[in-house]
């Protein structure tokens, strides 16, 4: 079972967990259990098209998963997957 | 309603000063119980590429983290997030609301001139639709 660490701002979402452990031996199926768990999470990680929002990044250890094998990265039973924003906004419409 | 004190809101000022004329950013550290207090700021370089600080900011996940570990260490939480608008109204943009979390306070401060002016504080609805201001409270 790998662990899911949650950001602060989602952690309301979480019943304010800040990890949460989960099956799936990919990262995409430990995302699908973390949903099935917390689904108020959906509106905040992904799309109206069902992708990711641009702002979630998920750590491996050091990586991104984009630098891996993005949501088929395998998991191990001890991995701790990091859900991580990128924080960005600015004044320009 | 976020409180915050007189100093650290002049210390945000004088990052979105010291930044001018691109755009300053950084995390609120702080506790939220009965009401939501920033008791640290986290000062942080804007990330983004040269052409684009004078109107974007962006914070890498490698400084989210680093960010989180020094809350972690001074027992507080990320409870939020500032950052400069240069000669711009201290108003979320549609780009600040798409790029905006859930929870989190956004304080943006309008610098004219390279003078800070005012802040106001900012928080996301449940849909995602749009900001709502929420007081600042100096004490």
């Amino acid at each position: 079972m790998a662990t899911l660490k949650i950001p602060t701002p989602l952690r309301p979402y979480a019943d304010g967990s800040s990890e949460v452990n989960v099956d799936g031996d990919t990262v995409g199926a430990a995302l699908e259990a973390l949903l099935a768990l917390h689904p108020d999470l959906g509106k905040h990680l992904y799309n109206e098209h069902n992708q990711l929002r641009a702002f979630v990044n998920l750590f491996l250890g050091e990586d991104n998963i984009k630098d891996l094998q993005g949501l088929a990265t395998p998991l191990t039973e001890n991995d701790l997957l990091r859900i991580i924003p990128s924080i960005a906004g600015g004044a320009m419409e | 309603m976020l409180e915050i004190t007189k100093q650290l809101l002049r210390d945000i000022h004088l990052h979105s000063e010291d930044a001018y004329p691109e755009e300053g950013a950084g995390f609120l550290l702080g506790t939220e119980t009965e009401s939501r207090q920033v008791t640290a700021m986290f000062p942080l370089d804007n990330a983004r590429e040269d052409e684009a600080r004078h109107n974007r900011y962006l914070i890498t996940p490698k400084d989210y983290l680093k960010a989180e570990v020094a809350a972690d260490k001074l027992g507080l939480s990320l409870i939020g997030v500032f950052h400069s608008h240069p000669d711009h109204p201290n108003l979320p943009s549609e780009f600040d609301r798409e790029w905006a979390q859930p929870f989190f306070s956004y304080i943006i401060t309008n610098v004219d001139a390279g003078q800070a002016i005012a802040s106001r504080s900012w928080r996301l609805l449940e849909d995602r639709s749009a900001f709502v201001e929420e007081e600042i409270i100096q004490n």
